[in-house]
This record gives C-alpha cells, structure tokens and sequence, in this order.
C-alpha cells in the first residue's frame, strides 16, 4: 500500500513541451510513473517523446487529455502566472489529485484555486512542492527516484532538498518507505500535514512518520495536536529554522515568523508536548525511528 | 516585499479611502516648506520599514514651520531599529475623538483574506488578540464572492454604533479589501482609523505588504521598493535571482534548497558557531549562480569560512562539483572552503573536487564541525 499514489496512478503534465515539464516527465517516465499524456496549449496532436521510444499523446486542454486518457492525477510545471489557472482547469477536468510543482505562484490566486477544488472534491498537493513518490509504483513530480526505496515508514515535509536529505539516511539505513510527500513551502497549500497523518495512519503497511517542518504558520502545532489524540503509529520530528530571524522570509514564501507565532521553538515545544520525538539534527531521525518502532 | 506608509496612503487614496494629505521629503527645508503650506500644526513621521516608529522617537508633532524643519532635521539620519531613515512624511495634524483598528491579512488556516477590527485603535492587535480576543471581530472573505456588503455593514457595526459614523466605516472596509486584492497584498492595515469631533473618518495611518509573488505583474507597485533600507548584498542577491538573508555571524552558508539551507545553519549553531546569512542557489549546477553566490558571501567582511552544503538530486553531484570549481577559478577567494555534496553520482563529485585540491565531505554534521573549526568561533 501506500498513500494517495500507486501503480494505477494514470499522470496528465500540464506544461509538458516546458523545460521543466519535459525533463521531469521523462524521469518520472523511466521510473515507471504511468504518464498518459501532456497539455500544452497550441500543441495537440502532437507526440511527446519519452525515453526508449515510449511517446504520449500531447492535447490543447485537459477537458480533452482526461476524456482520452482516463487519467486521474495531473502534475503542472507551468509558469507561475499561469499555474493557478492550470489548476482550474485540472480541477474542472475531473481529476482527482493535483500535484502542483510551481513555485512563486500568487496567493490569492492560491487562495480562489483552492476553493475551487474543494469544491469539485480534489485534493491539491503544493504549490511550491517537490511532489510525491510511492517507492517502486510511481512517482508524480521532481524527487528524485533514485534514493528512495521500498519499506514502512512514511515522510512528509514542507521542504525540498531537506526532505531528501532525510530520505536518503533513511534508504542508507534500510528504513524504506511507504511514501515520501512533499507539501509545499508556501503559505496556501492544498493538503497540510494533518491530511497526510490521517492517511498514514489509515495506510496499512505504514508502522511509523517522519514530519519535517519548518518556521512560519501553526500547521505543524495543530498535526501535533493530532498526533497525540487520534495517532496510533509513531511520529518523529524535525523542524528547520531556529536561527531563523523574525520577520524575514527564508527563501519559502511561507517561511516566516509573524510576530511571535510560528517560531522553531514553539513548534518543537509543541512537538513534545504531543509525543513526538523531536530530532535536534537530520543525522539523529534514523536512531529516534529505530528506538521509537524498537 | 513591505512598502512605505506614503506608498500605502496613496493605494488607499486611489480606492477612495480618506487619507489625510501628506508630502515626503528629504530635507529639513523641505519639510518646513511643507508645513508652511499646510499652515497649522502638522505631523513628521519618519518613513522606514520598522514598527515601534512613535517609541523610537520618529513620529513628531509640529506647532511651527520651524520647528518642523527641527524635527526633521532630527528624525533625518536617525537609526530606527537599526534602519537608517532618509524620509520624513510631513501630514496635517487631525483632532481625534475616536482611534479605531481595521486590517486584513491572507489567513493561512482560513486560506482567504482576514479581516480583523477593534474599537481600540493605535494598538498591536496581536497582542489584543492574545490578551483580550473579544475586542476583536474577525471575518474571513470567500475568494470566490469577495467582500459582500452585509459583512462589510457586520464588522463596521461592531466598532460604532452612530449610523453615520457606520455607514462612512463599511465603505471603508470595502475599500480596504479593494486596495488589498488590487495590490496583490498580504497585509493592509488602517492603525488608527480615526474620526474626528466633527464627524468625519480618515486613515491616518497605513502600512501594506505586497505578496512577492505578485511583484511580475504589478511594475507599478515593484517600483516601489526601497532597497536603502536593506544591506547591499540582499539587493544583488535578488538581482541573481538567489534567496539570501544576511546574518551577523562567521560561517558563510551555500546551500541548494531553502529547508536544507535552514538545517545547515541550525546546525553551526549546534556545534556553537554562528552563521552569516543563509542562501539558497536553486536546483541548477549552473556556474555563474555559484559566482553570484559566492561574491556575495565573500563581500560580508564577517565571513571567515565558506561552507558548501549540496544534496544532489536530480542534479547530479558531479555537475555541481564541476560547477563549484568553474565558479572558484573565476574569483580570487582567500577564505577556506569546505564543501559537502550528497547524493546521486557523489563518489565522482568527490573524486573531482580532491583533483582541484578541496576539501569535499558526504556527511553534514562533519563539514559543518569543520567548518566552525575553521571560523575559530567554538
């Protein structure tokens, strides 16, 4: 098992002819992703090239591509100005999840998208995300595939490179996992902690959670809160940003400390107060797993 | 990207919110001539991005044309909160009977913009919404139908109970969601909204911050940007499109990724240094980012080390080791440098970076002890 990806996944990319779109497409393709078909308007009817002769089929708009396919998950690479509006269409389009890889989209353009899809019942992943990946059944965006392995434990993150810098001690440890999610740095995103924890909990190969946050927003303090009331497997944290000035946004858009909320210290507080063991450094997450599921 | 009370009056003026008029000026001259026209007592605020301006001693009130040019001269060069203040807006003084507070901010739990009002003005409002919650009456607006006018009439109900007095605030909250969205902000905010005995409302003070996001389809509002009021280097690290802060310590942080960037300096400090800034070059292994990177690392006089921490992902570490010696050949750079690279391909990467005679590392905890080591700061 695993969560909201698997090998029955069918991908639509949405900017698929991009730089960006095309390189990860391909990856995503040799790492056994089933990618049905691109969007890229102006250019259906073309054939995007995949690696050792696999082609998809490129279409104008994804009313058309998820009719064809019978796709039911869409990753957009699209540029910023255009990215929420990708997500309309998506969402219109009958897709199930959203994955948005994005970065610098507005935010309340964010903001009307959101709603939007929450209407129609789809989960949004992102914006500003890494993406996600089931180990050994597909991946859907830009982790990279070849650091992962196939095992129990589940990650999920706000982060990029800190998350597979995690990942990777977990593989080198033999800690395979269930599947890595990356939510996104941004301050409106489509699903937040919370909504991983509840799927890992329900996920029945899943025995423990690496959560890695970062300052900025409550979303770590409220996953806290349910990870001691209603969470049955283990949870390890790990929060980045403690000499992290107020005020000053860190490189993520939703990176920042507020006032006096959303600081890493409140968070790791928070963080043990609810049961969680709360790592000081990347290096100490695979020694708290191994005692925590010991 | 914070912009300036003045900046902030004039959006607010341009969606017909009552904002008292107002000059900037850069000269204690200017200032009198200024308060000489408005005639009267007037108001020197000093125009810089930092609260607590009124505590600090740059917000004064004039009863003379010179003694405006006095108090200017004064707040002109004053430090405020380390900020140094090279504009004073010069704003008749109003008679004030009442102070009330509105603002709206994107929420991140609501996912919508937020507006929250008091009937006790001039006041932190999160400080009141820790201490006294009931003070406040606070409204999340549906991005799909904006601001409706029986919610507008709800919030400005709760701060005065004179219709008239209703009446003038619920046009203004309407405006001040227009300002919002037509900004592209992420935070508005009329502290105090005041009325005075004769009955009439005004902004008297404003402060706005614009999603940076926002920024490439608003060059009116990106013009706005007042890069005195930051250190050099942040100003040329967003011109080479790299994310940068600058901090006051020794350790000179390179970091791929925004989270990792943030772990490599919680991490110095684990080990009792203290870094110098954070930065993060992107994904690419792209030379001239690593250049950029580094001139603006090296141009802190601060620094003592450079560290280099890279996860290689889907960039292959090779890449950005050949990256970092392509970008090292091309400035002088005395300090030492230790460099980490993880991930795909790192035994090459390694191979490559001994060749060109630098230190290269795969574990983080070690190239950062290393890297204080080197700083002599532990």
């Amino acid at each position: 098992m695993a969560i909201f990806i698997n090998s029955d996944t069918k991908v639509l990319v949405q900017g698929i002819t991009g730089r960006d779109g095309s390189f990860h497409t391909r990856e995503m393709m040799a790492y056994g992703t089933r990618v049905v078909g691109g969007v890229t308007p102006g250019k259906g009817s073309q054939t995007f090239e995949g690696p050792k002769g696999t082609n998809v089929p490129i279409f104008n708009g994804m009313d058309e591509a998820v009719s064809e396919t019978g796709a039911n998950t869409s990753v957009i690479y699209v540029p910023p100005r255009f990215a929420a509006g990708a997500i309309l269409e998506a969402a219109e389009a009958g897709v199930k999840l959203i994955v948005a890889i994005t970065e610098g989209v507005p935010v309340l353009d964010m903001a009307r998208a959101h709603a939007f899809a929450r209407d129609r019942g789809v989960r949004v992943l992102g914006p500003n995300c890494p993406g996600l990946i089931s180990p050994g059944k597909s991946k859907v965006g830009i982790l990279p595939g070849q650091i992962v392995a196939e095992g129990p434990i589940g990650v999920v993150s706000r982060s990029g490179t800190l998350t597979y810098e995690a990942i990777f001690q977990l593989t080198t440890a033999g800690l395979g996992q269930t599947t890595c999610v990356g939510i996104g740095g941004d301050p409106l995103i489509g699903t937040n902690f919370i909504d991983c924890l509840k799927a890992f909990e329900a996920d029945s190969e899943t025995t423990a959670v690496v959560m890695i946050g970062e300052i900025g927003g409550t979303d770590e303090q409220e996953a806290a809160v349910y990870v001691k009331e209603s969470m049955s497997k283990p949870v390890v944290g790990f929060i980045a940003g403690q000499t992290a000035p107020p005020g000053r946004r860190m490189g993520h858009a939703g990176a920042i400390i507020s006032g006096s909320s959303g600081t890493a210290k409140e968070k790791i507080r928070v963080f043990n107060e609810n049961g969680i063991s709360v790592a000081e450094r990347t290096a100490d997450i695979v020694g708290l797993l191994q005692s925590r599921l010991a | 990207m914070d912009i300036h009370e003045y900046q902030a009056k004039e959006r607010f003026r341009s969606v017909g919110i009552p904002v008292p008029p107002g000059r900037v000026v850069s000269t204690p001259e200017e200032a009198e001539v200024a308060a000489e026209e408005y005639g009267g007592t007037v108001v020197i605020k000093a125009q810089v991005h930092s609260g607590g301006r009124g505590k600090a001693g740059g917000v004064k009130l004039a009863e003379h044309p010179k003694e405006a040019r006095d108090y200017a001269s004064e707040i002109l060069g004053m430090d405020i909160n380390g900020l140094p203040v090279d504009k004073v807006l010069i704003t008749p003084a109003e008679d004030i009977d009442t102070e009330a507070y509105v603002g709206v901010l994107l929420d991140r739990k609501a996912q919508a913009a937020t507006f929250m009002v008091s009937a006790e003005g001039g006041i932190d409002i999160e400080e009141v919404a820790r201490t006294n919650p009931s003070a406040i009456r606070k409204l999340s607006v549906d991005p799909r139908y904006g601001m409706l006018p029986h919610q507008a009439y709800w919030l400005a109900s709760f701060l005065y109970k004179d219709p008239n007095l209703v009446d003038q605030a619920r046009k203004i909250i309407a405006q001040l969601y227009d300002a919002f969205v037509s900004s592209g902000a992420k935070l508005a905010e009329i502290n105090p909204l005041i009325t005075t005995p004769a009955g009439e409302m005004k902004a008297i003070d404003a402060k706005m911050s614009i999603d940076d996001s926002e920024l490439f389809r608003r060059p009116d509002i990106a013009e706005m940007r007042d890069t005195s009021s930051e250190p050099p280097s942040e100003t040329k690290a967003r011109e080479a499109g790299l994310s940068y802060v600058k901090l006051d310590g020794e350790v000179g942080c390179c970091v791929n990724g925004a989270g990792l960037a943030m772990a490599t300096m919680d991490l110095v400090k684990y080990y009792r240094g203290k870094p110098a800034n954070f930065l993060d070059i992107g994904g690419s292994s792209n030379p001239d980012k690593v250049v950029a990177a580094l001139e603006i690392i090296t141009s802190d006089p601060n620094v003592k080390v450079i560290l280099f921490n890279i996860f290689g992902g889907i960039t292959r570490c090779d890449d950005v080791a050949n990256g970092i010696i392509e970008a090292i050949e091309k400035i002088d750079i005395e300090l030492p440098i230790v460099i980490r690279l993880t991930g795909t391909n790192e035994d090459r990467a390694l191979e490559i970076l001994e060749d060109a005679g630098l230190s290269a590392y795969t574990s983080m905890d070690e190239v950062v002890k290393k890297a204080v080591e080197l700083a002599g700061t532990a």
